[in-house]
């Protein structure tokens, strides 16, 4: 723990990431305005005591829009993520205990999803079944499937090597065990740097999305719609064109910075050097 | 050579083929019957099936799929259900922009993420390096909309050296006004993209720079730039040039974004339009153009990987 204190990365990244969930947490039980609240008579005002970042043209309070942003894009990285752990640290399992063509056939499939980048893929399921956060956060749960299979995959073969699992082979236990039991547990640390990693892209991914009104629909504020809204006002209001774009880059830097210093940390060779 | 040229291009076909099974079956199978859509749910079977007879739609999938590979093949992708004008001619019009955008936007990401990346190896934990990186870190974290509106916001809003949107076209203001009005569209692709990049060309310089034949080198006496571009670029190259085939997807996609907040007339706002005019036949055949851009870059870079490094290629013989 004293190490992860001592770790810039890990400091400034946890500290981001706890602002961003704080705010999320909060906005569930407290918001200064209700951010569904139109006062059209009082649209775009500058920041004052009672509107900490002025408000929209709908006259909603924005920095009430940016917490409950928060929560939006928290919701689309969880579930996206986990879809994309679940069934993609699956398949990489799977692909390494069973190897040959099962290996092949879903490291080919793995390479062949990397031709449908998230947004093109939204983009399709948009045009079939309609705009909306559900769509998106599958659209981008798939996306992210071929990259944890990859590094599950590459992880879990490197640990089929060692010693202990050939020893757990030559008791007798049989590959799924030994998946569950050794392998699993030994490549955790792998997966949740990456997990920390896809988070940062997913909430990219949506915010992206609903900048294009394919993401999350009005009246959930967004912070990507936010933006959409916010150009068409350069002249009048620009800093309503800041605000939303900091909270995603500070979202994304802190869960960057996160995962870089948790791989450091997490690294066995760095580890065993004390 | 031979072999593995066979092997790479195998791979190309069976996976454009399989990326037109997937963008057939979920634009085209999935929906139902786009006749349906575009009569809406008040029109009668009989005009329905008049509008599917004069469309195509009635033939089985099978058999739609099979004319609609043909006619990837030979430029016949059928008439806009909305418009009526051939699919193709709007696709040309709109590649005319999104290719050279795409195109300057690499460009410029190659250019800027080599040089500090480079630039950051050879100072290596010095404040150069630090401060590159710090940025390059920052960079990474900043989605390019939000970008292209910064951008906007300071050279058009503010400084008045651009205009906000739109594209004056190849002819009306010659190559350099559609380069002038391209400029800041490839700027916020470019700058997200050399974040990464340069991040990468960094760890691969760094990487190669501890190799004991560079060591070597600098031993007999050559110096630090001669022996960076002659042993070290090269061989840090490869997986550089990896990763920037890879980065071309996510180019692409930007683009489909930056597009709709430059109002430029590319290929991602006809996405978009025939998205809303559910004019799904387009949005097909644009979706069909994209994945297969991606998958010939990708083609393009696996060769260029053989010739960067030799090793690559004998280990397919």
């Amino acid at each position: 723990m004293r190490r992860a204190l001592r770790h810039p990365s890990f400091v400034i990244g946890g500290v981001l990431t706890l602002l961003l969930l704080g705010a999320a947490a909060m906005s569930l039980v407290w918001t200064p305005w209700s951010p569904y609240e139109m006062n059209l008579p009082g649209k775009l005002q500058p920041p004052s005591a009672s509107h900490w970042l002025g408000t929209d043209p709908f006259g909603r309070d924005v920095a009430s829009l940016l917490l409950v942003g928060a929560r939006n894009s928290i919701l689309v990285g969880v579930i996206a993520v986990g879809i994309g752990l679940g069934i993609g640290g699956a398949l990489g399992l799977l692909a390494a205990a069973r190897r040959g063509w099962v290996e092949e056939l879903i490291m080919r499939l793995a390479d062949f999803t990397f031709a449908f980048p998230a947004i093109l893929s939204a983009i399709m399921m948009t045009a079939v079944f309609g705009a909306g956060i559900v769509n998106s956060i599958i659209a981008i749960g798939i996306f992210n499937i071929p990259t944890f299979a990859r590094v599950t995959r590459a992880s879990a073969n490197a640990i089929g090597s060692r010693d202990f699992i050939l020893a757990a082979r030559a008791c007798g236990k049989g590959p799924w065990r030994i998946t569950i039991e050794h392998v699993l547990p030994n490549i955790a640390s792998v997966l949740i740097v990456q997990a920390t990693i896809q988070f940062a892209i997913a909430i990219l991914a949506e915010a992206a999305l609903s900048y294009l009104g394919l993401g999350t629909q009005p009246p959930q504020p967004s912070w990507g719609r936010m933006l959409s809204e916010a150009q068409t006002l350069l002249f009048q209001s620009p800093m309503l064109a800041v605000y939303p774009g900091v909270a995603i880059a500070l979202a994304v830097l802190g869960l960057n910075l996160l995962g870089d210093g948790l791989r450091d940390l997490l690294d066995p060779r760095l580890t065993r050097k004390r | 050579m031979s072999l593995f040229l066979l092997k790479r291009l195998f791979t190309l076909i069976a996976t454009l083929l399989a990326a037109s099974v997937v963008v057939f079956w979920v634009l085209e199978v999935l929906p139902g019957n786009a006749a349906q859509m575009l009569m809406g749910p008040d029109a009668s079977p009989e005009a329905v099936l008049a509008l599917a007879r004069q469309l195509g739609l009635d033939h089985p999938p099978l058999q739609r799929y099979g004319l609609w590979i043909s006619g990837l093949l030979t430029g016949e992708l059928g008439n806009s259900y909305v418009y009526s004008t051939p699919v193709l001619e709007l696709v040309l019009e709109r590649l005319a922009l999104t290719v050279p955008l795409a195109v300057m936007a690499m460009v410029l990401t190659t250019v800027l993420a080599l040089a500090v990346g480079v630039y950051a190896a050879s100072h290596h934990n010095r404040a150069g390096d630090v401060g590159l990186m710090a940025a390059t870190q920052v960079g990474v974290a900043i989605p390019n909309f939000w970008f292209a509106i910064l951008l906007i916001l300071l050279f058009s809003v503010h400084l008045r050296w651009f205009a906000a949107g739109g594209f004056p076209g190849w002819e009306d203001e010659g190559v350099l006004g559609g380069i002038k009005a391209l400029l800041l569209p490839a700027i916020s692709l470019a700058v997200v993209q050399a974040a990464i990049l340069a991040r990468i060309t960094r760890s691969a310089v760094l990487e190669v720079m501890r190799e004991d034949y560079v060591r070597t080198a600098r031993a007999k006496g050559l110096s630090r730039r001669a022996t960076l571009w002659r042993h070290v670029l090269r061989n840090a190259l490869i997986p550089v040039v990896t990763v920037m085939g890879l980065q071309f997807a996510n180019l692409l996609a930007g683009t489909i974004v930056v597009e709709n907040v430059f109002y430029l007339p590319g290929l991602g706002r006809l996405i978009f339009q025939s998205i809303s005019n559910r004019d799904l036949i387009v949005v097909r055949n644009c979706v069909m153009l994209l994945a297969a851009m991606v998958v010939i870059v990708n083609f393009v870079v696996d060769l260029l990987y053989a010739v960067i490094d030799p090793r690559v290629k004998a280990s397919d013989i």
